[in-house]
């Protein structure tokens, strides 16, 4: 008997035109927008290397939350809360330095609040079985009732210069800070779900969530480790507009998640789950940032770059999913 | 005697107080392969549910290799070396054959990263070895369904299984995947695994199986070996009673003097050229070809799914432009898919909602719908078709993968329409509904209808076409009349194109 199988259908070549296009779609529009900017903004200074620099500084946020929201798409899930949970830290973050616990004492208050956010979503989204739509849209609204309420609105300023210059405004030589925060954890997150089991059973999970379980993965473990891992960041995120704006502040982080779903979906990462990457995630944040950065040098409000971002959300989806049917 | 690799006895499975196996006995040699059959509901998926820990049995032992062993999770079936090959549900698209095969059983490199590498030569060799031609870094969601299978059971070997389950392997097969996957069968059996095999297909099973263990019922009946018995002792096995042959062809007659009721002229679309026919009323046309030459493309344009480049479709005499599915139905036109699990079914719905969905116009009373009149409506389909369910109340994900068959089947019946296209009308059913589904096919057209089946199993296309179109390349490429047809082989030839 013959051996080999020949006669049947044969894999269908990887196909070059659908995915790869997919893939590369967020670099080609990243470069198109700065050509965009440059030439038409060039006496607004665009192009200096310090406004480029200011970019990246105002963009780390949505970076971090990002590169963690990559991890909970690529389940399949969706996390709306991580705005109002910055908020939420950096208010935190502040009072416990105000209060006289230090730096530590900050991050720990930042961070831990972000921890507690997502635990309430992964255990509400695993253990009870409510879509994470639905869960984070409450946790959204609920958690930025509480970052108004506990100072009753009043921002609280943070005057430990040291706190200040990590977690925002320092610069180590010409490099901002917040651009060493970027790159530790776009490195840590690309390490992460592409080279652990972690990051295997992630995009398992988002891929066949059923035959992930008969393979063994644990996906209700998994499903409540990303939303611990966009708390997470999401408290970092606080911490870092209360460094760079030297206060906490309920207002901060308002519109964000729709800034950094924009980002993961323009970067490639599959709305549908099984398909994520970071590198992607980490330009289509900056896509996002430049957006921003140019559209407020055009002299653009706030109501008019969400619009545009809505649209940007919505084409991206409609682009991913047009190359997904190939 | 040479002692069994697994052996079940006694097992009694009741679901809410309904007995659904009653004292079966089962018992699988090293190195064979054995066929479990029975009537759709007999029990066959509830039995190897059992012995993969989906479900536990009431009573009852389950021995491999003599010792006793509890198995109350699919981690416990595999750690007994048995594996389930899932049709298409266990693979994950996203990611690639090495890393769907190793899934959390990855080796680790010293500082604890995937190492992927690893996993690319363990599933190379091991992919060589079972003679499997794909490479370990292609995507699942890009493979042939035929590849999803080999990846599967190359999964489950590499989890040193020694007992292979397959419900309805070849389902979704072409005929040449089928082959080799009968190849691959056939290799794993000479390297000693033992395959337990169900299948409606008798041909199938006489062509690959050693042994055959028939259940009826919820009930053991027997165990023959393939050499020893026929066709005829097991249907009658299977059925429970002497088997009248349903599969013969009636002569039919049917006016030819009135124009048709369905025509189609000039049709073309991406899959379909030039597609021309006429269909008088009361007369049943086949389709036959090979997989890919286009026949449920052209189900698929005449329902209005996927688009017509150009082309007329006639009902009565009247054009119809078929833009939707919708505007279909309103024409007058029913399509049994072939997928119908997917396509045709709310599994969370119950058996009677599903089944007067696409009716409910015609079963309302006022505003309300008439609980009462799609209540009989339901219960009739269920007598008529043979539908095993405890009530039409019960949720149709429920039934047994034949019996949800059935009930795609009925919804489409209960619509009364005035083209019937079938697609693969029996796949998945078992042998006593399959001549029910024929006899309900026949009477649609005895009362005027006009009827377009698809169908890969020749007998049955023979036992019901006045009419054979071949098609080949997307074109028509014969016409027989039934009574030109001397014999399944003269068929099978035309459609090979000879
Ligand atoms: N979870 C369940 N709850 C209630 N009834 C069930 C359940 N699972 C199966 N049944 C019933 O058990 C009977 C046997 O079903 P099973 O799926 O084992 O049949 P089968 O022999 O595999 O049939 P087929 O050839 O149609 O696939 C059916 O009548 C079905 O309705
Ligand atoms: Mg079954």
């Amino acid at each position: 008997m013959q051996s080999k199988v020949s006669s049947v259908q044969k894999p269908a070549a990887p196909s070059l035109k659908g995915f790869e296009w997919r893939n590369y779609i967020v670099y080609f529009a990243f470069v198109g927008v700065l050509i965009y900017f440059s030439i038409s903004l060039s006496d607004e200074g665009f192009l200096t290397s310090a406004n480029l620099l200011n970019i990246v500084r105002q963009t780390a946020t949505i970076s971090l939350m990002a590169l963690a929201m990559t991890f909970v798409i690529s389940t399949g899930e969706i996390d709306l809360s991580v705005g109002s949970i910055a908020a939420l830290s950096s208010l935190v973050g502040a009072l416990a330095i105000q209060a006289g616990y230090g730096i530590i004492g900050g991050l720990i208050g930042g961070v831990g609040t972000g921890l507690v956010v997502g635990l309430i979503n992964g255990l509400l989204v695993t253990k009870v079985a409510i879509p994470s739509f639905l869960v984070t849209l409450g946790t959204m609204g609920a958690v930025k009732g509480a970052a108004m309420w506990v100072t009753d609105t009043a921002p609280v300023p943070i005057v430990d210069a040291n706190f200040n210059f990590i977690f925002g405004s320092g610069d180590i030589g010409p490099i901002p800070v917040l651009l060493i925060w970027t790159l530790v954890f776009t490195v840590i997150a690309h390490i992460l779900l592409r080279k652990t089991s972690f990051g295997r059973q992630v995009l398992a999970t988002g891929g066949n969530e059923s035959a992930a379980r008969f393979s063994g993965v644990k996906t209700m473990k998994i499903k409540l480790m990303v939303f611990l891992a966009t708390g997470l960041m999401a408290g970092l995120a606080g911490l870092l507009y209360a460094g760079r704006m030297n206060a906490g502040r309920f207002s901060f982080g308002e519109g964000d998640e729709l800034s950094v779903i924009a980002a993961v979906i323009l970067g490639g990462t599959s709305l549908f789950g099984g398909v994520g990457t970071i590198i992607g995630t980490i330009v289509g944040s900056l896509m996002i940032g430049t957006i921003n950065n140019g559209l407020i040098i055009m002299g653009l409000d706030v109501s008019q770059q969400m619009i545009i971002k809505g649209v940007i959300i919505i084409l991206a989806v409609a682009f991913g999913k047009k190359a997904m049917k190939r | 005697m040479e002692q069994p690799i697994l052996e079940m006895r006694g097992i009694n499975k009741a679901f809410n107080g309904i007995t659904v196996l009653n004292d079966v006995h089962f018992s699988v040699k090293k190195g064979e392969v054995h066929a479990l059959m029975g009537g759709n509901g007999a029990g066959k998926s509830t039995l190897m549910k059992i012995l993969t820990g989906v479900y536990t049995a009431d009573s009852g032992e389950i021995l491999i290799e003599g010792q006793p062993v509890t198995i109350k999770s699919y981690d416990e079936a595999q750690k007994n070396n048995i594996s389930m090959i899932f049709q298409e549900f266990s693979l994950i698209p996203t990611l690639t054959v090495a890393q769907n095969i190793y899934l959390t059983r990855e080796k680790k490199t010293s500082i604890g990263l995937l190492d992927d590498k690893d996993c690319e030569k363990k599933t190379e060799k091991l992919l060589e070895e079972l003679g499997v031609d794909i490479r370990p870094n292609d995507l699942v969601h890009n493979l042939g369904v035929g590849y999803w299978q080999m990846t599967e059971i190359a999964k489950a070997l590499s989890q040193e299984a020694k007992i292979l389950i397959m419900d309805e392997p070849t389902s979704s097969l072409t005929k040449n995947e089928t082959e080799v996957l009968f190849s691959f069968i056939n290799k794993l059996k000479a390297k000693g695994y033992s395959i337990i095999y169900i299948s409606h297909r008798m041909d199938e099973i006489f062509e690959i199986c050693d042994r055959i263990t028939i259940m009826r019922d919820g009930r053991y009946v027997t165990t023959e070996k393939c050499s020893e018995t026929d066709l005829d002792t097991v249907i009658s096995h299977i059925v429970g009673m002497q088997f009248d042959q349903a599969f013969e062809w009636k002569e039919r007659t049917y006016a030819l003097d009135v124009p048709p009721i369905f025509e189609v002229r000039n049709l073309s679309a991406e899959h379909v050229q030039d597609i021309n026919l006429k269909i008088q009323p009361g007369e049943i046309v086949g389709i036959a070809g090979l997989m890919g030459s286009g026949r449920t493309e052209l189900l698929r344009n005449l329902f209005g799914i996927d688009p017509i480049k150009s082309g007329d479709i006639y009902i009565n005499g009247q054009k119809h432009s078929i833009k939707n599915p919708k505007n279909a139905i309103e024409a007058g036109l029913a399509l049994i898919p072939e997928d119908r699990r997917m396509q045709g079914l709310v599994l969370e719905h119950s058996v009677k909602d599903n089944m007067t969905l696409p009716i409910l116009s015609k079963v309302k009373k006022g505003a309300f719908i008439d609980s009462k009149k799609s209540n009989e409506i339901s219960k009739e389909f269920v007598r008529k078709l043979n539908i095993k369910t405890d009530n039409i109340f019960k949720k149709a994900g429920l039934l047994s993968g034949g019996n949800q068959q059935k009930i795609v089947l009925a919804k489409w019946l209960a619509n009364d329409p005035t083209v019937l296209m079938l697609d693969e009308p029996t796949i998945g059913v078992d042998i006593g509904a399959k001549t029910e589904i024929v006899e309900i096919i026949r009477a649609m057209a005895e009362n005027g209808k006009a009827i377009l089946v698809v169908s890969s199993e020749l007998p049955e296309l023979l036992a019901l076409s006045d009419r054979v179109i071949i098609m080949h390349d997307g074109k028509i490429k014969k016409e027989m009349t039934r009574r030109e047809i001397k014999s399944e082989e003269e068929l099978q030839y035309a459609i090979q194109g000879f």
